[in-house]
């Protein structure tokens, strides 16, 4: 499969679009017609074909776009990519990872080629063909983590393990859900999570510590997260909020169903082998509202699941206050009509919207 | 005395204890303001022969009584910034086994507790006791900037003005809390200012 990379933008024009085939892809969060935090944990060990769960680094039509845009994020703020000095070692189990999925996974996409420890790596869609020395960090332009996940959609964080405890101790965080690793930097896992509102109360972050510390190497990991975003920008990040804050007032009933966005994240988990480290992407899909009615299950399990959801969560994610407007879009494309279990779209079997 | 009870929070925030005497031949005392209170509450003969006491007095009158303790090494700094290069010359020079004791305001505490950290101490094994004002050292998120004794929520930026939200949300590496812009959503919507625990 050759991919046409889209030339798209995730801010001034929001010029950024999904394919019928990005559409039918798109990680679709909700296996039921509501929604509460669970650990929901499962292998990252592939998926159907085609889906965004088949690949372990999963690269799609949008990848050119967003690289350019990290550059210009971190032109901006370089901030957002920070290592602690210890993490160095950890950085190089993430270019080596990165480097043999993708090229074992998109042959004619990217190339891995290893003599001892001088590698050369080929990236064909940004045009990359650099030899460098592994584990010598002068042989590359950046930091090894710098370097590999500039050519890598979705956030890194990069957790060491120490202390029967996840520290978040270096990353690349520029497509983030409101949160800064220039601040979070050097937390554990519990206090980088410390805002969450009701998760601590359940016990979800002590049992998926648990399960995260004992992630084994060639076992990973995977689980989805979601929120809203009022335009397809990647960047809501917390230093930039008094910027992309008033987008959120500006939907209106006539543009909310290209306006507003179901953010999804796939957040995967890879023990690293030689610093025992645990990288953690959090990859984010981008769909409008309109994009997901097409597929009449997503439509109707959207309506219930946001009309259904706690003043809690929908407050934290940010879209309390635009949420009777996204039910009376939501409602049109809700019949009342059951839908099957699970996320796929069902476009074959599913009936069409009976209204 | 003037200690406060702090309402529980987010995990992210740091919870101070009360100082005791730990065994060891070498013991560090940082404090501000009525921080001193704290050491005073402790302090044995034997325990000052073996103790650095570096005192921020912050319009405080308690350098005398502390003096008076007989420290083995004593330091009455005029601010943290003038004191921090002395404090960093200690943990350089000090030996396994240093106990550190950190009292006083939230801002004192952290910093102090971030060099120690950097000189290899882990927070865990660092001693605090709050004392004195309760306001709060916020950076915020915006422009990065840091203002010291913040005390009311929301307060406006002392550098890009902005009119921020003072969130529970701590990080030990900037001992700081965390500001973020209170009107975004709603340009100039802004509460009128009260105190953190009010």
């Amino acid at each position: 499969m050759t991919i046409q990379f889209n030339d798209e933008t995730f801010r001034d024009d929001y010029s950024f679009h999904n394919s019928d085939w990005a559409i039918k892809r798109f990680p679709f969060p909700f296996h039921e017609d509501s929604y509460m935090y669970a650990v929901n944990m499962e292998q990252h060990r592939g998926g159907p074909e085609g889906s965004v769960y088949e690949k372990r680094f999963d690269v799609d039509e949008h990848y050119v776009s967003e690289m350019r845009d990290r550059a210009m994020v971190l032109a901006d703020d370089p901030l957002r990519c920070q290592s602690l000095p210890h993490m160095t070692l950890a950085g190089w189990d993430l270019l080596e990872l990165i480097m043999v999925s993708k090229s074992e996974d998109y042959p004619d996409l990217f190339e891995l080629h290893r003599d001892g420890n001088t590698w050369r790596w080929i990236n064909k869609p940004l045009g990359i063909d650099d030899t460098f020395t592994f584990l010598d960090d002068t042989t590359l332009p950046y930091g090894p983590m710098e370097y590999i996940t500039r050519q890598t959609q979705g956030d890194f964080c990069v957790l060491d393990q120490r202390d029967n405890n996840l520290w978040m101790d270096a990353g690349m965080v520029t497509t983030q859900a409101d949160w800064s690793l220039d601040f979070d930097i050097g937390m554990n896992f519990f206090e980088w999570h410390a805002p969450v509102p009701l998760a601590h109360e359940k016990g979800i972050f002590v049992r998926a510590l648990k399960f995260l510390l004992n992630i084994q190497q060639g076992a990973p990991a995977r689980r989805l997260n979601w929120t809203m975003t009022v335009n397809p920008l990647l960047d809501t990040s917390p230093e930039n909020y008094h910027k992309w804050g008033i987008q959120k007032t500006t939907l209106t009933p006539e543009n909310i169903g290209a306006k507003q966005h179901l953010r999804v994240e796939l957040q995967t988990f890879f023990r690293l082998p030689r610093s025992n480290g645990l990288v953690f992407p959090i990859r984010c899909y981008l769909c409008s509202f309109q994009d997901l009615m097409t597929m009449p299950k997503w439509g109707r399990r959207l309506h219930r699941v946001v009309r259904d959801l706690p003043v809690e969560l929908a407050t934290y994610k940010g879209f309390i206050d635009n949420r009777p407007m996204m039910l009376d879009y939501l409602s049109q494309f809700d019949d009342g009509l059951p839908t099957s279990p699970g996320v796929w779209p069902d476009f074959e079997t599913e009936p069409p919207l009976a209204k | 005395m003037s200690k406060f009870e702090f309402p529980p929070s987010i995990k992210s925030r740091p919870v101070y204890g009360t100082l005791e005497a730990r065994p060891g031949k070498g013991h560090l005392m940082i404090a501000d303001g009525e921080g001193a209170e704290a050491i005073l509450g402790i302090a044995t003969p034997d325990l000052m022969a073996k103790t650095h006491i570096i005192y921020i007095p912050r319009g405080a009158a308690f350098a005398d009584q502390l003096r008076a303790l007989g420290p083995a090494q004593f330091y009455e700094g005029p601010t943290y910034a003038a004191s921090v290069s002395r404090i960093r010359r200690v943990l350089q020079d000090a030996h396994m086994g240093l106990q550190v004791y950190l009292t006083g305001t939230e801002g004192l505490m952290g910093q102090a507790q971030n060099e120690a950290m950097m000189a290899g101490i882990p927070h865990t094994a660092i001693q605090t006791e709050h004392r004195g004002s309760v306001a709060r050292r916020m950076q915020c998120v915006h422009c990065k900037g840091i203002t010291d004794d913040v005390e009311t929520d929301p307060f406006q930026c002392s550098h890009c003005g902005l009119n921020l939200f003072v969130r529970d949300h701590y990080s030990r590496r900037l001992a700081a809390y965390q500001g973020v812009c209170i009107d975004a959503e709603d340009p100039g919507n802004v509460p009128a200012p009260k105190g953190i625990y009010e």
